[in-house]
């Protein structure tokens, strides 16, 4: 076992070494150095798409998919190989998508085998570029209370309503959606998860403008929408198990936001921004601060993975995601109001390019969102408090 | 390495739990009212023996096990929940962990004995109220073919019982600097030595240890002279690890014991668990103790397979399990309400080792700042 792991990390170092182009070890200067892939996805480079293709041939780019539909077919063990030799040399991700972290495990458990053939490689080549209609207006935290229409026409559904704080809405190429297909049931009964190209007549899509001064997002509108049936996914008027079983992905995704790799410790940016007094820095209270931060990262890289492990072994609840979502949020705002402590002024410029662009004010911001998408940080605890406390009436 | 226990240690841990269980929290209880001499019950021990568990850490050839720290660390987790007063921290990890490095005749001599269940021994480093090895001031000198101790220890744990104690002492160098410890097996006995039991708030044992003019001979010496900080830190890691562990087991029954409290009391017509601000902050726990669970297991795994790596994980581990164990005790009062403050209820007990153990081998502070150190910032 050991040895055979050895031997699959050296021959990943080789191919990393061969394949990974040297752009592509370079920190990320800025969002748009990242790639989503999709139809209309403009690459930034050469190096940007080679090693999108490459990573992709290889199944890398879903490491512990199944081989039959052009995933990794790795174990986790040989995923943890692969994700630390990248570390090493501080690849970038191939490919960043919700089609990876959210679609396709509920795919893989819930989809029909023609579902599964037909979504699942696009996904994994970055072909197409998927967003997430959950949220509305009136369902936020509450998401059962969704209104989205879907309106039964025998072979197809007609879909009527309004989804908001699309991720992406407008630049992905399909949408997986909560829509309610039972007017009459209860809340959680009447909800189904169907697939639909956003390219189909009644989609619109209105960005919505964030403190980061990024638009990430959208008003989702559907007006008389055509949705075929082949694309519902489970069971009908069941998509609320689905939808759950997502956001436990999404979840553990959200919460590892914070372990990006590349970015430079700020006990080293520190010593630049407040100087150092003998061994230590200059400021002693700020050198606490990241300390004990220092001390919570590396536990909660930790608990990422003995938490994955315990899921995957029926040891822990499934929901135990939510505490990977709430404490890795929670964490990573925390270290954002550090980071903007250690940078001073020079964290405070907006567009400079010294600043890459306000690189660290604007994710600062963005971090806010962190313990709000997916499910607040108060929604999370109200999971742990229901579902693995077992407390009364939550 | 997965962030689980195998098979086998979940095992161990079933009947370490089945057996420590027995005894239970009243064994805590029955030696600080009985006053008991020795701070812990000869009779459990020999039971720790029988179990296998006084050898977990001694190779083989000793008659141990010959397992590793996540075994030891199993053990301390059921000693943290039951608060089982023994000599298993100072003399089954700590103990073995040091006299590993001693000769083979003196292996061949003590590691039998500790197996047993027939030798206890005390680990001597701290000299004031906080833990800071380096600052190590007790001085050993050259005096014929051996030295001569002067100094004073303190929070030396079962220093009073100890039939051997294994002591930090500085050769060379000068307070606060590293090199230049040595450290040395020291017979209680020996003439110059005078120890002050000092029964802790947790009803656990302590001393205050006074050398004066103490002599040993060269053979005394554990490791180099000069060349002690290694192997202590080494020793140290091994207790401050397995000291974690236990904390969690303090820190989860705490909790465990609170949660079901929120199933049971009623006010406002309603179960107390019923209300979002105690879910909450029970989540929140929960969530702490999650965190700090993966943080302890991975260090101790860390002292089996890569021991020269570990010790900022075992920072890590030690810092989290002093915070964590200290909200988890602390919330575990609170909850209670009032109930929580009598001396009939246990909870307060969880809460005085929890502060103890925060205290041993570098509070969260102490291990922060080990983290900054090692990362030169
Ligand atoms: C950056 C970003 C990206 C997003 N991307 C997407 C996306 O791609 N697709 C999508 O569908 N949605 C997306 N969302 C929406 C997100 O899922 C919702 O914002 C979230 O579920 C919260 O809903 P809300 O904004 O309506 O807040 P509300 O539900 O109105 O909550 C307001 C406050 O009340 C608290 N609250 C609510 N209910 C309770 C309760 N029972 N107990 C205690 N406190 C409670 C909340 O915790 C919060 O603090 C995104 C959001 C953000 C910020």
């Amino acid at each position: 076992m050991a040895e055979d792991l050895e031997a699959f990390r050296k021959d990943v170092r080789a191919w990393l070494a061969d394949n990974c182009p040297p752009e592509m070890r370079e920190p990320l200067k800025d969002v748009e150095d990242r790639c989503w892939g999709g139809r209309r996805f403009k690459f930034k480079n050469e190096a940007q798409k080679l090693w999108l293709d490459r990573m992709a041939a290889k199944g890398w780019t879903t490491p512990e998919w199944p081989k039959e539909y052009g995933g990794g077919g790795l174990s986790r063990e040989e995923a943890k190989v692969l994700r630390a030799e990248m570390a090493r040399i501080n690849a970038r991700s191939p490919l960043d998508s919700f089609g990876i972290w959210m679609l396709g495990p509920a795919l893989l458990k819930y989809g029909t085998e023609e579902q599964k053939q037909k979504f699942l490689p696009p996904i994994i080549r970055g072909e197409i570029r998927w967003c997430q209609g959950y949220s509305e207006p009136g369902a936020g935290s509450d998401l059962a209370s969704l209104q989205t229409r879907a309106e039964d026409r025998g072979d197809h559904w007609i879909v009527n309503g309004q989804k908001v704080w699309t991720s992406y809405a407008d630049k992905a190429d399909w949408i997986f959606c909560l829509v309610r297909t039972d007017p009459a049931a209860k809340k959680h009964e009447g909800i189904s998860f169907v697939l639909f190209d956003m390219e189909t007549p009644g989609v619109t899509t209105k960005p919505i403008v964030l403190i980061s001064g990024n638009s990430p997002f959208c008003e989702t509108f559907f007006d008389n929408v055509r949705v075929e049936k082949e694309n519902l996914v489970g069971t009908l008027n069941k998509g609320w198990d689905v939808a759950k079983y997502l956001l436990q992905h999404e979840r553990t995704m959200i919460g590892a936001m914070g372990q990006a790799a590349g970015v430079r410790p700020l006990g080293q940016i520190a010593k630049s921004t407040v100087g150092m007094d003998g061994e230590k820095l200059a400021d002693t209270l700020l050198r606490t601060d990241i300390a004990r931060l220092d001390v919570d990262l590396m536990a909660f890289k930790l608990a990422m993975e003995r938490t994955t492990d315990r899921i995957k072994r029926g040891l822990s609840d499934p929901a135990a995601a939510s505490m990977l979502k709430y404490y890795g949020t929670e964490l990573n705002k925390r270290q954002y109001e550090l980071v903007m402590s250690v940078g001073g002024a020079e964290a405070l410029e907006w567009e400079s390019e010294r600043s890459r662009k306000g690189d660290d004010a604007r994710t600062w911001l963005r971090t806010k969102a962190n313990s709000i998408e997916g499910g607040t940080s108060e929604v999370q605890l109200n999971i742990i408090a229901k579902r693995i406390l077992n407390l009364p009436g939550a | 390495m997965p962030l689980v226990l195998t098979e086998e240690q979940t095992m161990l841990q079933e009947s370490a739990a089945g057996f420590l269980a027995e005894s239970g929290v009243k064994e805590l209880r029955r030696v600080r009212d009985e006053r008991d001499p020795d701070g812990f019950s000869r009779d459990l021990w020999k039971a720790f023996a029988e179990m296998g568990f006084t050898g977990i850490l001694a190779p083989e050839a000793f008659g141990g096990l010959g397992l590793g720290h996540v075994e030891a660390g199993v053990v301390m987790e059921e000693i943290g929940r039951n608060l089982t007063p023994s000599p298993f921290l100072s003399t089954a990890v700590i103990g073995v962990s040091a006299l590993k490095h001693a000769s083979e005749d003196r292996k061949a001599d003590l590691l039998p004995r500790i197996v047993a269940g027939d030798l206890v021994t005390a680990l001597a480093v701290d000299e004031g109220a906080k833990h800071n090895p380096a600052r190590t001031a007790m001085s050993a000198t050259r005096s014929g073919n051996g030295f001569r101790l002067d100094g004073k220890k303190s929070f030396v744990v079962d220093g009073h019982v100890a039939d051997l104690m294994i002591v930090a002492a500085r050769t060379a160098g000068s307070t606060g600097e590293q090199d230049g410890l040595t450290l040395f097996v020291v017979d209680p006995k020996t003439r110059g030595v005078s120890i002050e039991r000092t029964v802790m708030v947790d009803a656990h044992n302590a001393a205050r240890i006074d050398f004066d003019g103490v002599e040993v001979d060269a053979d005394a010496v554990l490791g180099e002279v000069d060349g002690g900080w290694k192997l202590l830190e080494g020793v140290l890691n091994a207790g401050r690890a397995a000291l974690a562990s236990e904390m969690v087991g303090v820190g989860d029954e705490a909790f465990t014991r609170t949660v079901d409290y929120l199933k049971q009391r009623q006010q406002f017509g309603r179960l107390i668990g019923e209300f979002q601000a105690l879910q909450h902050r029970s989540a929140h726990l929960w969530s702490d103790l999650e965190v700090t669970k993966a943080a302890v297991l991975k260090a101790l795994q860390m002292l089996d397979e890569a021991p020269d790596a570990a010790a900022p994980y075992v920072s890590v581990a030690k810092a989290r399990a002093g915070r964590t164990c200290t909200l988890a005790v602390q919330e575990a009062v609170q909850m209670f309400g009032g109930i929580g403050m009598t001396d009939e209820v246990d909870i307060g007990l969880f809460m005085k080792r929890g502060r103890v153990g925060q205290e041993l081998f570098g509070d969260d502070n102490f291990h922060a700042d080990r983290i900054a150190r090692m990362a030169s910032y």
